[in-house]
């Protein structure tokens, strides 16, 4: 035995893992191959979901868990809780914005509706003609590369890190590049999108993000900003999708984002897609057209078919756990994950019903027979 | 908006001036693009203090008399915006250019090295001050230190004089041993040696390198190593400048193969990708006179005229030939990798300290996680302050190549991936 | 002689003047503060550093690489 638990992955989700799994006892290794995953590349938004009951569960639920980390978090982890407004840019909308108040409130989340005249006190840079927005308290942002090296210092000596590239998955045993063998009580793949690659069964596509960044003007926005029609685009399974989406940096920098496509496996930064993008900014923003940007980049969402992530045992390998397809919430549904993964292994009474995110409603026990025959 | 040209010429200095020259009696239709005011490149930069050499005024006049060549000054690429397009930006706008076949003389900047103090205001490059004078900051009564390495630092020394300064020290950090086998060689280029004669100086020191910039909100003096010892100078102005750099980044953007930390061309100046061809300092630091040659190959080999362009080869060998004794005789110290201390920022956007990539395996490891390199300079300091010191790659350089107006990009709408 | 403001003060600088000479013609030379807090003046002369970028007419831009003009309205970072 090389360790109690393997984690395979050291994004925000394989490190929460190591740190929750960790801090009750277990020796961890976390193996990455430094290629770099969506915990690079996202925006690093904390966010309540909405889209369907499951999503808000364990995004509200993750929430709390980082509020009560927050304390702790590292200085260069750049917490800061900004809230999220979702804009309303016409009387539909705003209807639309209310329905999302009371969902979340129903849940627990804190939110209030701002009028367009509210809006406007609150973010003067903000187009002038908004019908409004609502205000979701508890959201944050954080800068999730720090986040995820924090996590695994929690852990103390119980967790160890390699950078070894796994080549192959077989239950609770990893093939290294190298073509040797690790061997843990339990393997918990949390690589993200590069896990298809190990368990080639898992339904999970990559769909691709442009991210944008100026130079730093501080104060021109306070919150997180997202138009209310991202969670339409968001859940468009093909072709390309742009919405309007944000992040006042702690340095004064505005990060922009977002898009979607289902068609692009080439990290290249595809200047189509990014003006798209970036006219939908200026749509909403009409000032930022004369700030400098400075970087853009690329990432990839690992996207399953409902949208929710496979969190709990591969049903078809025994010693084999999955924390993987987060989609873009990873950052935010990190510690729900970890904390959910964590129960089930020590069969401890859940926080959350675990059942909507168990891989079983993707892949059956009984593939695995057949597959023996 | 998009125009249209056969030719297009990234960098009106030495080389793409010739560049344009060669190529304009083809009749082809020529554009030269320049993030500078006025064309000149570095060595010919003009300015309110600058006093242009003759065949700088020559090439510029034959530039402004050829009526197919257009020059667009403070104009900078910003993106690629297709399999042949650029993206450029002026102050005012932003539009597409298409060309047929493109010449990069995209040119060299300054290694520019840390070392306790180098932030402080009065610390400049070494070209760098030269630029700054020819635009006109004036230097009459200061007293200015120059430190580094290699030829520029007398012609930085020459034209601080002209304007005013007083030079204290001029410090090469190569040996004796070194610059006595140079100027040795210098006879096979008499044009040089008489340059260098003209140059020369009393206050020139050789096995002497900058340990400190000192003061507290500005320079107030320099600390040096001469001869392994350690000496101040009182001063309001170090020039430093560590040996030359190629700009490579358009080019490792459109794909073109990069050597030895250089634009890689064949014979023709051709680079790795058809159509594109590259001249002068990008393709690997040799001089303005090894640019010219270079640049004209490059024009006339971009129309067609490989004949003309293969009479200018010898001519070439011989300017080459030079550029190698340069880069020998003035290879860095290793010492000079030595000069920052834990709490000296490498990157100067970021405040970024040598203790927080000390520790960082890789570029993209420390720009992760110390935020080294995020800044609008998107590393082209610290990036190459790194490769230095710790011998990390860079990675190819991503939309938008400079900081650019949120509304420039939008121009990207019809853009195609350049693949 | 071309007349701008630099943070609000009146300079007459000759023609062909770039804006990093004229932060020095007119103020003490520097550009900006960084983000620790250190005074930076312009460093590479030659649009590379970006430690020379001002205000010039609510733009961000480099000092050394834009000439002065009559009526420019330049501020540096405080």
């Amino acid at each position: 035995m090389n360790a109690d638990v393997i984690v395979i992955g050291a994004g925000i989700v394989g490190s929460a893992c190591a740190k929750t799994l960790a801090q009750r006892g277990m020796n961890v290794l976390v193996l990455d191959s430094q290629r770099g995953g969506a915990t690079a590349a996202g925006m690093g938004h904390l966010v309540a979901m909405d889209d369907n009951p499951a999503e808000l569960a364990l995004s509200r639920y993750s929430i709390e868990l980082w509020q009560q980390w927050a304390p702790q978090l590292a200085a260069d982890c750049a917490y800061r809780n900004c809230g999220t407004l979702w804009l309303a840019a016409n009387q539909e909308e705003l209807q639309a914005a209310e329905h999302k108040g009371e969902t979340l409130r129903a849940q627990g989340v804190t939110c209030q509706l701002l009028d367009a005249e509210g809006l406007r006190q609150t973010e003067p840079m903000l187009r002038r003609d908004l019908s409004g927005a609502l205000k979701v308290n508890g959201d944050s942002i954080v800068y999730a590369p720090n986040a995820a090296c924090w996590m695994l210092t929690q852990g103390g000596t119980r967790i160890r890190q390699r950078c070894e590239q796994v080549s192959a998955v077989e239950g609770n045993r990893v093939r290294l590049a190298d073509g040797s063998w690790l061997q843990a009580k339990l393997v918990i793949m949390a690589n993200g999108i590069h896990a298809s690659e190990l368990c080639p069964e898992l339904p999970i596509r990559p769909k691709k993000g442009h991210i944008l960044i100026t130079d730093r003007y501080p104060g021109r926005i306070q919150h997180q900003l997202v138009e209310l029609g991202y969670a339409a685009s968001a859940h468009v399974t093909s072709g390309t999708t742009v919405a309007f989406n944000a992040q006042p940096r702690p340095t004064g920098q505005i990060l922009l984002g977002s898009s979607r496509q289902f068609d692009s496996l080439s990290p290249e930064v595809e200047g189509a897609v990014l003006a798209r993008m970036l006219q939908r900014a200026l749509d909403y923003l009409p000032e930022l057209g004369q700030l400098n940007a400075i970087r853009s980049w690329t990432g990839f969402r690992a996207a399953t078919p409902d949208g929710l992530p496979l969190i709990g045992a591969h049903p078809q390998q025994p010693g084999l756990w999955l924390a993987v397809g987060h989609e873009g919430l990873g950052v935010t549904t990190a510690p729900g994950t970890a904390q959910l993964l964590a129960e089930q292994l020590l069969g401890e009474p859940s926080a959350i019903d675990p059942a909507p995110y168990r891989p079983e409603r993707f892949l059956h026990t009984h593939e695995l027979k057949e597959q023996h025959r | 908006m998009t125009r249209d040209f056969d030719l297009l010429i990234i960098g009106a200095g030495p080389a793409g001036m010739a560049a344009a020259l060669a190529a304009a009696p083809s009749g082809a239709r020529i554009a030269i693009i320049d993030d500078n005011p006025a064309p000149g490149g570095q060595i010919w930069r003009d300015g309110v203090q600058a006093q242009l050499p003759a065949a700088a005024q020559r090439y510029r006049a034959a530039l402004a008399a050829a009526s197919n060549v257009q020059l667009f000054a403070a104009t900078r690429v910003v993106a690629i915006a297709g399999p042949q397009q650029l993206l450029l930006e002026d102050d005012n706008s932003a539009w597409n250019v298409r060309y047929s076949t493109l010449i990069l003389c995209t040119g060299a900047r300054e290694l520019l090295l840390p070392f306790p103090g180098w932030t402080l205001p009065g610390v400049t490059g070494a070209g760098g001050l030269q630029a700054l004078v020819k635009g006109g900051v004036p230097l009459t009564g200061e007293r200015l230190v120059i430190a580094g390495s290699g030829p520029l630092l007398l012609a930085s020394a020459a034209s601080a004089r002209k304007a005013g300064a007083q030079i204290q020290r001029i410090a090469e950090q190569a040996s004796l041993a070194a610059l006595s086998a140079f100027t040795l060689q210098l006879a096979r280029w008499p044009g040089k040696l008489l340059q260098a004669t003209q140059l020369l100086d009393s206050h020139y020191r050789s096995d002497s390198f900058v340990v400190a910039a000192l003061g507290s909100e500005k320079l107030e003096a320099v600390r040096l190593s001469q001869s392994g010892k350690i000496i101040e100078i009182p001063c309001e102005r170090l020039a430093c400048g560590f040996g030359l750099i190629a700009n490579t980044q358009l080019g490792q953007a459109l794909g073109c193969r990069v050597a030895d930390q250089a634009i890689a061309v064949d014979d023709w100046q051709a680079c790795s990708r058809t159509d594109h061809y590259a001249a002068g300092e990008c393709t690997g630091f040799g001089g303005s006179e090894l640019a010219l040659v270079e640049g004209a190959i490059a024009g006339h080999a971009a129309v067609g005229e490989q004949h003309q362009a293969r009479a200018l080869w010898p001519q070439r060998a011989r300017w080459q030939a030079f550029a190698r004794q340069l880069n020998r005789r003035f290879a860095l110290n290793p010492q000079l990798k030595q000069l920052a201390e834990a709490d000296t920022l490498v990157c100067r956007c970021e405040d970024v300290p040598y203790s927080a990539l000390a520790e960082r395996s890789s570029w993209v490891d420390a720009k992760l996680h110390s935020r080294c390199g995020m800044g609008p300079c998107q590393g082209r300091i610290c990036g190459a302050a790194c490769e230095y010191l710790f011998d990390w790659q860079t990675p190819t350089p991503r939309v938008p190549l400079t900081p650019t107006r949120i509304d420039s990009l939008l121009q990207l709408a019809e853009a195609q991936v350049h693949g | 002689m071309i007349e701008l403001s630099l943070d609000g003060q009146l300079l007459r600088v000759a023609q062909g003047t770039t804006v990093a000479a004229a932060l020095y013609l007119g103020g003490d030379g520097n550009s900006r503060t960084s983000v620790s807090g250190q005074r930076r003046a312009p460093f590479c002369g030659m649009g590379v550093c970006q430690e020379c970028r001002v205000s010039i007419d609510g733009q961000r831009r480099l000092a050394c690489q834009t000439l002065c003009r009559s009526g420019m309205q330049v501020e540096t970072q405080p």
